[in-house]
This record gives structure tokens, C-alpha cells and sequence, in this order.
């Protein structure tokens, strides 16, 4: 039997190679959340992961916020559907996420980290793993809970949350080859860091309405003139 | 073109909606309401009216020779209501015949006997000649020293030669059920107590107690007196609590301090980064100061705080509304989402914005409180368990109904009474049919009647779809007969949890047990299934064993 399998999945493999590693590259997200340290290195240095993984769990924690807000039992969740915009809620998730890559990536060369910004990338939406797994099960949970037993559901999603953090914080560790106190310093920086980004935005985006507000109303001078 | 047609649709609907607008006019008398309550996310919902105006007492209504001035304060035993008029230093005593009040006296002296002159006259601050005789003008009337930190000289007149002392700028009076009435009389710096024929029965002046600062003058604001003949006083410049006088009128020590409220920024700041100069000039960290206060047929006394922070308010910091027990701890029951502090938006940019500065409280016979905000003009009522049954009222306009700074409220069986302190009028607002079931509801479900209670809600429901507590009422009773699934829904509308958890508890049982059999056979079948699926491998890996063992041998 077993060699039978190992025929088929020979067969398997050369007729669908990428879908193939991607799938595997799915599933070797298992192995990360459960032994973080050696996961984490692996992921990166010894290509264990893919970018392909990394982006359908972004799109996961994404699905799975809004699956949460629209159907965990209102006993356990305050949101007021009528008024939530999917897409916001989508952006304020995804861009803090995103800034925050950019802000440790850009400080890795001054912190002497190893990882580039796809492993960076790709580490911190392994570290989402936790959050999907335990929280989509959760909304069907939060369905036969009563209120007085919203303990179980409030303790499953700190796990969750923290699971995620401490991945999170274990995947710079090894993307970076920091030790946990550097580890720590750089957060902090990267935090501060995400807050230039975020003001140099809005300082460009600022200029750059003026420069077009500028630009608009020499264009309608000189039509006035001209005309 | 496009715009026309939707002005001609426009227009079509309000040809439409208008004899809707006039039924609705015709039928209730009026054509818009500036009811409301809040809905589970805060927001406003407009709802009937509660309260109508039904009477507004002026001066002129009354047939007052001196008009009223600056009022500050109302007070109803039974069927009486005392105006405190305060500029004119006197209370007038009204009474009510059917729906309106008619004038009964104005209380603005009090005799004392020739027996008491003496103790009223030691117990009295009185002005002194520089030989230690008690200093007379030449009507041979007593006066008070002049008032600490006050460059006059001499204080108020306080006693004439004929025995007879009037008010001076009366803040608040009080009057128990056998007819003895009480005084804050600030300006004089005395509670004094009379019998109903304003003879006079005793005085509480400043407590020579170490507790009471002595370097303060003792201005009486505001009092309540309870059922065993304790007085307690609000005074200016106390921020201890409320004084306690016993009633023989001994001073007892102060309950109900407020707690001094700061937080840790603020600490650091004032300690650290402050120079001395600038932290004297700050107001020091002290506790603040009651509005006013209210005793309930219990004897607990509600008190109102108004000088808090705003951000102290959202976290239930401030707690502008308080009922304090015989220790003075604050036992107010608050089980819904916010707590009572007024209007939950404060309309941010307009000239009356800002949280709601709650001036007086009333507690209904049956629990219901009623406070007054003079930020815009509203009063609020709420349940025993906080819950807001209505608000109401408007400011600014000149309109029944309309306040421009209400000062005090009262209430005569439902019927709510509002003084308006710079109109110098009092407002009576009567329940409508809308306010009249939600009391009623309410009524009927302390006294047991679930059944009835829930009948009354549906009727509330019916005036307004937008009443969780009817949700939660009629929900509470079909959970009573087991209809766990109809409660389940009328409690998810009114976003109860705890009630919904309550019936999907039951719900949830019911469920397990009628479907029990059907859940046992699905494990059962997907166990057989496995373990058949585990043998059927095993015998084939066997076959195959045996198979490649006979190839290789």
C-alpha cells in the first residue's frame, strides 16, 4: 500500500509541481505554530514556506474577521452590522499589517537583521495562523454558548490572540536571527518606525493635493485668459 | 430634467403623506414630539411623548403683587408645593385643586416666642458693641456679623425688636408630614425649623465641631430631612458630604463624601512638572461638591454631582447621580449598557453642547427616578435598575415646556414638576397614555403580575417599536411559558444578554433532548463506519503482504 502511495504521489507531483509545493508550503504551517523556533527558521532559510501560503492567510484572517463580525452569537460581540464597511475595517487591518513590515524591514539594515522583506512578509502571516483556526471554529461555537458561559469563548480567543502575538515576535526572532532582547528593542523601533510612515503619508498626500490643487487652478487661469 | 422628475415625486409623496400628517394631528393634538430615548448603540430614537405640558404657573397666574424672582428650589408634601423664591426672600406655599394650583400663603417670617428669644439669640451670630452688648440699630432689630472675608459692617438684619426673623436669601425648604417646616436660610448661615403656624422650633447654625472648618461661613444650600427627624444639610464650601443633624438639631459629622477623583497623568504632571506658583493657582485635588439632593420614602438620599470631567462620565467615574445609603457608599443600581448620566450625545459644536448637568432629582412612589439637565433643558427618567425610560425637553425657545435654566424638580403622584429659575415659572408635565403603560408595566412587574406586565408592554410596543424594556418585558414572560424561542428573539432585539443566555439555556436543553436519538446514531454510524473502514484495510494490506511475500520467494 504504501508503495502505491508513494507511486501516486510521484505522479501527483510531476503532473501538478507548484500545486504541489503550495500545498505543502500550506500545511508546513502546522509545524510553525507548533515548534515556532526551529518552524520559523525553517520557513525561511530552508524554503520550507511560500509566498502563495503567506497571501491565502492573510486573505483568511481577512475572511475570518468579517465571518466573525457578522455571525458570532450577539451575545459575545458587539457590532453594529448596519454601519460596519467591510472594506474599512479590511484596510484598517491590512495596512497597520503592512506598514508594520515596511517600518521592520526598513529598519533591519540598521539593526543587522538577516531576513528580506518577503520573509519578513512571509513569517508574520504564518504568525495569522492561530487566529484563523481558533476563531473560525469560535463563530460556530459562539452559537450553542450561553452568556454565563462566555468565559470558554472569551479564554479561546485570548489564546488566540496571544498565540499570535508570541508568534509573531518568535518569527522576527529567527527571520532576523536576533535574540529575544534585540528582538524586543526592534519592535519597539519598528512601532516608531510605522509612525514616520504614516506621517510621511499624510504629509505626501497632503502635498501632493496642493500640488494638484495648484496645477488645476493655473489650468483654469489660463483658460480664463485665453478664452 | 432629472431633478424635476424627483421634485415631482417628492411632491407626490407629500400629497400623499400629508392627511396622514393631519390624522395624526387631529387625533393627538400635537404635530411633533421632542421625546426620545437611546438605543442599544446610543443612538437617538424619537418616541411619543411621556410627559405633556398641562400647566404652567406664572407669577401673574397666581396673583403674586411682587413677581417671583430667581426661584431656586420646589418642594411637595401630599398635595402642597412649596416655591422657594429666593430674590424676594420668602416660599410660597400652593396647593392642588384638581389639575391647578391655587395660591395658599407666603411664608417669609418666622415669630419666636418670648421664651426662646433668649436661646435664639445666643445661638445667633449677632453683631456685637465694642462692651460685649448685643449691637441694635434704632428700630432695636438685631444684625448678624458681617460675613467672613466682607469688608461691611455689620451682617444682615436677623431679628426685630418685636421677635420676628425673616429670610435671607432661602435656598431650599423642606417640610416633614406633621406640617414642621425647614429652612436653608444661606444668607442668614442657619437651618431654621418652624411649626405650621411659622412659630419658631430651632436652628442649626454652624457646627463648632473640629470636623467644620471654622474659617468657613456656613451657607446652606440645599436640605432633606428624613423620616425620623434627621436634617441633612448641602452647604457651600463643604466638600466633606452632606452635614448630619440630628434632630434635636446636634451636629453628627458629615456622610457621602465624594471621592477625590485623579488620575495618574494628572499626578505626575502636578507633582513634577508643575513650578509652586503654578500649582498654587490650581485648583487642588478635593473632592466635589453635591448639587442636590433628594431622600426617597425609604430614606436613602439621591444626591446629583454636576463639576466632574466629561471623560470621567463615560467610564462611570463621575456618577453625576448617586443614592446614598445610611453610611453614605453609593448603592445605585445601573444594569444597562450606559449609566444614568443624561444625554449619552452632547451634540458637539452648538452652543449648548456638552455633557448634561443634572440640577435636581425626584424619585417617583415607585422607585422611578426623574433628574433635570440644565445643559439643554431635559429630564430623564430612569428605572430602578438605570435603565432610561424617556427623555425629554428643549432649552432656548420661549415655548411651554421649553426651559431656559431649570433649577429644580418635583412630583406630585406622576405628575412632574419643573421650575425654571430665570423664566420664574413652574412647569407641570402629565403623563400621556404612553407614559402612563410604561409605569404601569414596570408597577406590574415588581408587584408579580408577569402576565399583566407583558400585556401592558405589548401595548407600549404598540405606541413605540423602539422600547427595548417592552422587548425585554414580554420576552421574561414567554420565557415563563416556555416559549424559549419567542423570548430568545424579543430578547435579541432588545440586546439582552443576559436574558437571551438565560432562554437559549433552556432552549439549548429542550433541543439536546428532543434530538438526542438522531445525534447518538450519527456518532454511532461514524464509529462503525471507521473501524469497518480500519478491518477492510487491514485485511487488504494483508492479501497484499501475502501477495508480495509469494513474489519474492
Amino acid at each position: 500500500m504504501s508503495i502505491a502511495k508513494s507511486i501516486n504521489d510521484a505522479v501527483a507531483r510531476k503532473e501538478h509541481p507548484r500545486l504541489n509545493r503550495y500545498k505543502e508550503t500550506l500545511l508546513y504551517a502546522k509545524y510553525v505554530i507548533f515548534h515556532p523556533f526551529d518552524g520559523f527558521w525553517d520557513l525561511v532559510h530552508e524554503k520550507r514556506g511560500s509566498l502563495a501560503a503567506a497571501h491565502t492567510f492573510v486573505v483568511l484572517f481577512l475572511l475570518t474577521y468579517v465571518l466573525k463580525l457578522m455571525y458570532t452569537s450577539f451575545q459575545f460581540i458587539t457590532a453594529n452590522i448596519q454601519y460596519i464597511n467591510i472594506y474599512e475595517r479590511w484596510a484598517s487591518l491590512l495596512l497597520p499589517f503592512l506598514i508594520l513590515c515596511i517600518a521592520n524591514w526598513s529598519l533591519s539594515t540598521l539593526f543587522d537583521g538577516k531576513g528580506h522583506f518577503k520573509d519578513i512578509y512571509m513569517a508574520m502571516s504564518y504568525a495569522l495562523v492561530p487566529y484563523i483556526i481558533i476563531q473560525l471554529p469560535l463563530i460556530l461555537v459562539s452559537n450553542i454558548l450561553a452568556f454565563d458561559e462566555g468565559s470558554f469563548y472569551t479564554v479561546l480567543m485570548s489564546v488566540s490572540e496571544i498565540w499570535c502575538l508570541f508568534l509573531a515576535f518568535v518569527g522576527l526572532m529567527e527571520v532576523h536571527d536576533y535574540g529575544p532582547g534585540k528582538t524586543l528593542i526592534s519592535i519597539v523601533a519598528t512601532i516608531f518606525g510605522a509612525m514616520v510612515i504614516i506621517f510621511l503619508l499624510l504629509v505626501f498626500f497632503s502635498l501632493l493635493s496642493d500640488a494638484f490643487g495648484y496645477f488645476a487652478s493655473m489650468y483654469r487661469e489660463i483658460v480664463f485668459r485665453l478664452s | 430634467m432629472k431633478i424635476n422628475v424627483r421634485l415631482l415625486v417628492l411632491l407626490a409623496a407629500l400629497i400623499i403623506l400629508m392627511p396622514m400628517a393631519d390624522a395624526y394631528a387631529a387625533e393627538d393634538g400635537f404635530t411633533s414630539t421632542y421625546t426620545y430615548n437611546y438605543d442599544y448603540w446610543g443612538d437617538i430614537r424619537e418616541s411619543p411623548d411621556a410627559y405633556r405640558v398641562s400647566d404652567v404657573i406664572y407669577s401673574s397666574t397666581l396673583g403674586l403683587e411682587k413677581a417671583m424672582r430667581s426661584p431656586k428650589s420646589l418642594f411637595v408634601r401630599d398635595q402642597d408645593l412649596y416655591i422657594v423664591d429666593t430674590g424676594n426672600n420668602r416660599i410660597l406655599q400652593l396647593t392642588k385643586i384638581g389639575t391647578h394650583f391655587e395660591m395658599v400663603r407666603e411664608i417669609d417670617h418666622v415669630t419666636i416666642g418670648a421664651d426662646q428669644m433668649e436661646a435664639f439669640k445666643a445661638q445667633s451670630d449677632l453683631l456685637k458693641n465694642e462692651d460685649g452688648s448685643d449691637y441694635t440699630d434704632e428700630n432695636g432689630s438685631f444684625y448678624l456679623k458681617p460675613p467672613l472675608g466682607s469688608s461691611a459692617d455689620r451682617g444682615p438684619m436677623v431679628l426685630t425688636a418685636d421677635g420676628v426673623t425673616y429670610f435671607n436669601n432661602p435656598n431650599d425648604v423642606s417640610v416633614d408630614p406633621d406640617g414642621r417646616i425647614y429652612v436653608a436660610d444661606r444668607d442668614n448661615n442657619r437651618v431654621i425649623v418652624m411649626d405650621k403656624d411659622l412659630n419658631y422650633l430651632q436652628m442649626l447654625t454652624k457646627p463648632t465641631d473640629s470636623t467644620f472648618d471654622q474659617n468657613q461661613s456656613f451657607l446652606p444650600n440645599k436640605l432633606v430631612v428624613d423620616t425620623s427627624g434627621r436634617i441633612f444639610v448641602l452647604a457651600s464650601n463643604i466638600n466633606k458630604g452632606l452635614a448630619k443633624f440630628e434632630a434635636d438639631g446636634s451636629f453628627t459629622g458629615f456622610i457621602g463624601a465624594n471621592t477625590v477623583t485623579y488620575n495618574l497623568w494628572d499626578y505626575i504632571w502636578k507633582s513634577y512638572f508643575m513650578t509652586k506658583e503654578q500649582r498654587s493657582q490650581q485648583a487642588a485635588f478635593v473632592p466635589t461638591e453635591y448639587q442636590n439632593i433628594y431622600i426617597d420614602k425609604e430614606g436613602f438620599i439621591y444626591a446629583t454631582n454636576i463639576s466632574f470631567s466629561e471623560y470621567d462620565l463615560l467610564w462611570d467615574n463621575a456618577k453625576p447621580i448617586r443614592r446614598l445609603n445610611a453610611v453614605g457608599s453609593d448603592i445605585l443600581i445601573k444594569n444597562d449598557r450606559y449609566p444614568p448620566i443624561g444625554d449619552l450625545q452632547w451634540v458637539e459644536g452648538s452652543s449648548d453642547h456638552g455633557a448634561s448637568k443634572l440640577y435636581d432629582i425626584t424619585v417617583l412612589d415607585n422607585d422611578m427616578y426623574v433628574v433635570i439637565d440644565q445643559t439643554r433643558g431635559r429630564v430623564f427618567g430612569y428605572d430602578p435598575q438605570g435603565i432610561m425610560l424617556w427623555a425629554f425637553g428643549t432649552s432656548g425657545v420661549p415655548a411651554e415646556g421649553a426651559f431656559t435654566r431649570a433649577v429644580s424638580i418635583e412630583h406630585i403622584d406622576k405628575d412632574l414638576i419643573v421650575l425654571d429659575e430665570l423664566n420664574s415659572t413652574v412647569t407641570v408635565f402629565t403623563p400621556t397614555e404612553y407614559g402612563n403603560l410604561i409605569y404601569q408595566a414596570s408597577e406590574q412587574y415588581l408587584l408579580g403580575d408577569y402576565d399583566g406586565s407583558a400585556q401592558t408592554w405589548e401595548k407600549v410596543l404598540q405606541l413605540n417599536a423602539n422600547y427595548n424594556l417592552a422587548f425585554i418585558g414580554i420576552g421574561r414572560s414567554k420565557m415563563r411559558t416556555e416559549q424559549y424561542k419567542e423570548a430568545m428573539d424579543l430578547f435579541k432585539m432588545a440586546h439582552d444578554r443576559t436574558n437571551y443566555g438565560r432562554a437559549f439555556r433552556y432552549y439549548r436543553k429542550v433541543w439536546v433532548e428532543q434530538n438526542i436519538w438522531w445525534v447518538v446514531v450519527i456518532i454511532a454510524a461514524l464509529v462503525v463506519f471507521f473501524f469497518v473502514r480500519k478491518t477492510i484495510r487491514k485485511m487488504k494490506w494483508e492479501v497484499a503482504a501475502y501477495e508480495h511475500s509469494k513474489v519474492h520467494k
